[in-house]
C-alpha cells in the first residue's frame, strides 16, 4: 500500500524534522487548537479516556479535562445536535464521528440544521462546527466502516468538505477548518492515517487555505485530479507512466466544497487530457460534477473526453474483496492509455460506456 | 485448557449484586394532569391578569394569522388555538438570560416572550426562513423539522452550564414530536449531562391527523422521562397558571444544577393542523365541543372573575390591547416586503465561494434585463408596468411553496 511518504514535500529544511504520521499531526492540531481557543470543544464517542478508536484524540481528555474532551453517549444525532447548540452559545465544538458509515445518523442534523443555520438565520447563528469523518477503504474493514461519503456532503450547501492526503495538510487543513465560521466535513482518509512523513511539530509548515488544490506533481501529458485516498495512488501511477512515455500531472484537490475551478483548469488546459480518480461510487459521484466543471472551462483545450477511474456503483464490499474494487494503478494507467493519444477514440470501445472506467483488473 | 477444566477456576459464587442506580419512585409523575385554577390554591393575582392578557392576545394572534393565509399573505399557519395557555405560560416563565426553541406551531411563545409577531411570521409569510435574530432575543428559530431542535438546546444548555452561565434551555415538541429519535437523543444526553434544559411536550392529541394512541404505548408521555433518569411532571395544559407554575418550578431546578425536566401539557388543538388541513377527517365535533368546554381563556377569566380582578373594564382593555396587535399584523403583512433576490447567496456562507459569486451575478444579470424589459414596455405605452410592479424574478421569490409539515 502507497503511503504518504512517497509524497512528502522536500523543501530541504529538515532539521526539525522527523517522521510523524497524520494520526500524530491530526492529535497535534487539536491539542494546539484547544490551547489557543478555549472555545474549541472535542465531542465523540470513545474520545476520551480510549483517545478515539485510531487515537487521534490521545491524551487530549487527561491534558484538558472531560468538559474540552467529552465521551458522548453513542448517538450520533445527539452528538451533532448538541453541537449546534454549543455553536449557537458561542463555544466551536469538534466533533468526531467514529467511521464514515456511523456519521449517517447525525446526517439530518448536519444537512437541516448545522449547514443551513447561518442563512436560515441571515448570518446571526454561524455555525463554527468541525465534524471529522475518518472514511474510506483499503483498512480491511468490515461492513459499514469503509464508506466513501463525500459525495453527500458536496450536494449539501452550506457545508465545506476538505479531505487531506499528506501529513502537513492533515494539521494545517484541520486548524483551518476549526477556525473556520463555517460547518467543515473533515474527511480523514484511514488508510493514510498511518503513512508518515518528515515533518516539524514545532513549526509545522503553512499549507494552502481551504479551498485550494495543489499541484503534487507537475506534469505536462495528462493531469490526474484526485483527492484523500487515491493521492497516493496517483502518484505511484505518475511514476509508473514515466516507463510509458507518458508525463502526468497531479492536482490534489485537497478541499471539494468550495472546489478550486481555477487550478483545476489551469492544469487541464495546459496538459489537454484529464482523469479523475476517487474511490467513492462513479454515479452521482464528484467525478461526474468535476468532469462537468472541467468540460465546461476547457473544452476547447480538450484532445479527449475526461475520463472518471473510481470505486464501482456497488455498495462497499467485504474486505476480502475490496482490491477489485479500489481504484489502483494499473486502472488509474489504463484510463490514461484511453485518452485518445491516437486518432481512433471510437474504436477504443470506450465511448458506448460514457466514459465510466471502473473494468475488472 | 478451558476455563471449566482449571481447577479452582470456576466457583459457585453469585453474579455481582445488581442494584438500580436510581429510585426511580421520585421521578414518576402524577396519575392526573395537575390543576391549579378552580383549586383553592392561592394564586398571585398579577400574574393571572398576565396571562389572561396573553392568551386573549394570543388567540387574537391565531385569528388573525389564519385570516391573513386565507388572504394570501401567509403560505400557512398551523394554528395554536385551544392551546394558548402553554403557549404563553412558556413564553413567560423564562428568565431574561434563558433561551426558547420553539417548534413551528410555537410562535404564540415566542410572541408572548415579547417578539415582534411580524418577524415571528417571517418563516409563514416566506420573506425569509427566520425573521428574527436569534441571539438577541434568544429564541431559537421555529423548528420545521420534529424535534430536531431538542438536541440544540441541549447542547445550548451544556455550554452555558460549562461557561458558569445560569441560562435555563425551554425546549418546545409536540406529542408527535416524541416518537422521533432526536426526543430520545436529546433526552438521554440531557439526563447524562445533567443538562439545565427543560422539555415541554404539548400534547394536543394529534399529530396531524394520527391520534396519539397510534404514536405511543406510554403510560403518559411524562413517564417516558423516568426511563431517562429525569423527572416527568403532567399538567393541565389549558390551565396557564398550572402550566406556568409547574415549567417555573423545573427552570429553576435547573438553574439550580438539578438537571432535566419532562413536563407533559396535556391540551388539544382546536382547529386543524394548518389551513390546508381537513379535521373532519379524523375526529368528531363532539369531541372538539368536549375541549371547548375546557377552555383556557374562559377557565382564566373564571378565577379572575372569583377573585374580583375582572371586570368589563378589564375585558375590554385586553381586548382592545389584543385588537391593537391585530390591526399591527394586518398593516404590516398587507404591504409586500422589501426583497432583494441577490441576498440568497449572501448567508450561505461566511465568504460566499467563487462559484456563489457567479451564479449571484447571473441572478443580477437577469434581474437588470427584467428591469430593462419593464422599462421598455413602459415606455412603449400600455401603462400596466408604470405602476412599480417588482420584476419577475422578486416574484418569484416572494411565494414559496404552501405547504409545510
Amino acid at each position: 500500500m502507497s503511503t504518504v511518504e512517497t509524497i512528502s514535500a522536500a523543501d530541504g529544511t529538515t532539521a526539525a524534522r522527523k517522521p510523524v504520521t497524520m494520526a500524530q499531526a491530526l492529535n497535534q492540531a487539536l491539542r494546539d487548537a484547544m490551547l489557543e481557543d478555549p472555545t474549541v470543544h472535542l465531542m465523540g464517542e470513545d474520545i476520551g479516556t480510549l483517545g478515539g478508536v485510531f487515537r487521534v484524540t490521545d491524551g487530549l481528555a487527561a491534558e484538558f479535562g472531560e468538559d474540552r474532551c467529552t465521551d458522548t453517549p453513542l448517538a450520533e444525532a445527539g452528538i451533532l445536535g448538541s453541537a449546534i447548540g454549543m455553536a449557537m452559545y458561542g463555544l466551536r465544538p469538534v466533533v468526531e464521528m467514529q467511521f464514515d458509515a456511523f456519521a449517517y445518523p447525525s446526517f439530518e442534523q448536519l444537512v437541516s440544521h448545522a449547514a443551513r443555520m447561518r442563512n436560515r438565520t441571515r448570518g446571526a447563528l454561524p455555525m463554527p462546527i468541525t465534524v471529522r469523518v475518518p472514511y474510506g477503504g483499503g483498512i480491511g474493514g468490515v461492513e459499514h466502516h469503509s464508506d466513501s461519503s463525500e459525495a453527500y456532503y458536496m450536494a449539501t450547501p452550506g457545508l465545506q468538505v476538505v479531505t487531506p492526503a499528506t501529513v502537513a495538510d492533515a494539521y494545517g487543513l484541520l486548524r483551518a477548518a476549526i477556525v473556520a465560521e463555517d460547518p467543515v466535513i473533515f474527511m480523514e482518509p484511514k488508510r493514510l492515517y498511518w503513512g508518515k512523513a518528515d515533518w516539524s511539530s514545532a513549526e509545522p509548515e503553512r499549507v494552502p487555505p481551504i479551498g485550494r488544490a495543489v499541484v503534487r506533481r507537475r506534469g505536462a501529458s495528462a493531469t490526474l485530479i484526485t483527492y484523500g485516498p487515491s493521492v497516493p495512488v496517483c502518484m505511484a501511477a505518475a511514476e509508473a507512466a514515466r516507463a510509458e512515455g507518458w508525463d502526468l500531472e497531479v492536482v490534489d484537490l485537497r478541499s471539494l466544497v468550495p472546489f478550486d475551478d481555477v487550478t483545476v483548469a489551469e492544469s487541464v488546459r495546459r496538459t489537454g487530457r484529464a482523469v479523475v480518480v476517487h474511490e467513492s461510487a462513479g454515479f452521482g459521484g464528484p467525478g461526474g460534477e468535476i468532469a462537468a466543471r472541467i468540460t465546461e472551462r476547457c473544452f476547447h483545450h480538450l484532445e479527449a473526453p475526461v475520463l472518471r477511474v473510481t470505486g464501482f456503483d456497488i455498495p462497499y464490499p467485504p474486505p476480502m474483496l475490496e482490491s477489485h474494487h479500489l481504484p489502483g494503478v494499473e486502472r488509474v494507467l489504463d484510463a490514461v492509455g484511453r485518452l485518445q493519444w491516437e486518432s481512433d477514440w471510437t474504436a477504443s470501445g470506450v465511448s458506448s460506456a460514457g466514459g465510466f472506467e471502473g473494468g475488472g483488473e | 485448557m478451558t476455563v471449566l477444566e482449571q481447577p479452582g477456576a470456576y466457583h459457585l459464587a453469585p453474579p455481582p449484586a445488581w442494584r438500580p442506580r436510581l429510585d426511580p419512585a421520585p421521578l414518576l409523575p402524577d396519575g392526573e394532569p395537575y390543576h391549579l385554577l378552580g383549586t383553592e390554591a392561592d394564586l398571585d393575582p398579577e400574574l393571572l391578569s398576565r396571562l389572561h392578557a396573553g392568551v386573549v392576545r394570543g388567540r387574537r394572534f391565531n385569528e388573525q394569522a389564519t385570516a391573513l393565509t386565507k388572504q394570501g399573505r401567509l403560505a400557512v399557519y398551523p394554528s395554536s388555538t385551544g392551546q394558548e395557555a402553554a403557549e404563553v405560560a412558556a413564553g413567560l416563565v423564562l428568565a431574561e438570560q434563558d433561551w426558547l426553541f420553539p417548534s413551528y406551531r410555537d410562535t404564540l411563545a415566542a410572541v408572548a416572550r415579547g417578539l415582534d409577531p411580524v418577524e415571528v411570521l417571517s418563516l409563514l409569510r416566506g420573506d425569509w426562513h427566520s425573521g428574527y435574530d436569534p441571539r438577541a432575543t434568544r429564541v431559537a428559530p421555529l423548528s420545521t423539522p420534529l424535534a430536531t431542535q431538542l438536541p440544540h438546546a441541549v447542547g445550548l444548555a451544556h455550554a452555558a452550564r460549562l461557561r458558569g452561565d445560569d441560562t435555563v434551555a425551554l425546549a418546545m415538541v409536540g406529542d408527535g414530536g416524541t416518537s422521533e429519535g432526536d426526543f430520545h437523543e436529546a433526552l438521554n444526553f440531557a439526563a447524562v449531562w445533567q443538562s439545565p434544559v427543560v422539555f415541554l411536550v404539548q400534547n394536543n392529541g394529534f399529530a396531524i391527523s394520527v391520534p396519539l394512541a397510534k404514536q405511543t404505548a406510554a403510560p403518559s408521555l411524562a413517564h417516558k422521562a423516568v426511563g431517562y433518569g429525569m423527572p416527568g411532571r403532567l399538567v393541565d395544559g389549558n390551565d396557564a397558571a398550572a402550566t406556568h407554575q409547574v415549567l417555573g418550578e423545573a427552570i429553576e431546578r435547573a438553574r439550580e444544577g438539578g438537571g432535566p425536566t419532562l413536563v407533559e401539557a396535556v391540551t388539544y388543538r382546536m382547529e386543524a393542523h394548518t389551513n390546508a388541513d381537513d379535521a373532519s377527517r379524523y375526529r368528531s365535533s363532539e369531541e372538539v365541543e368536549h375541549w371547548r368546554a375546557h377552555d383556557p381563556i374562559a377557565l382564566l377569566e373564571r378565577e379572575l372573575r372569583a377573585l374580583g380582578r375582572l371586570d368589563e373594564h378589564t375585558v375590554e382593555a385586553v381586548r382592545a390591547d389584543a385588537e391593537d396587535m391585530a390591526a399591527g399584523m394586518r398593516d404590516r403583512m398587507n404591504a409586500d416586503p422589501v426583497l432583494c433576490p441577490t441576498e440568497l447567496f449572501e448567508h450561505v456562507y461566511d465568504q460566499r465561494t467563487p462559484q456563489l459569486r457567479e451564479q449571484s451575478a447571473l441572478l443580477r444579470a437577469e434581474l437588470a434585463a427584467d428591469e430593462e424589459l419593464a422599462a421598455e414596455t413602459a415606455a412603449g405605452g400600455t401603462g400596466a408596468e408604470r405602476a412599480g410592479v417588482p420584476s419577475g424574478a422578486d416574484e418569484g421569490v416572494r411565494r414559496p411553496g404552501s405547504e409545510t409539515r
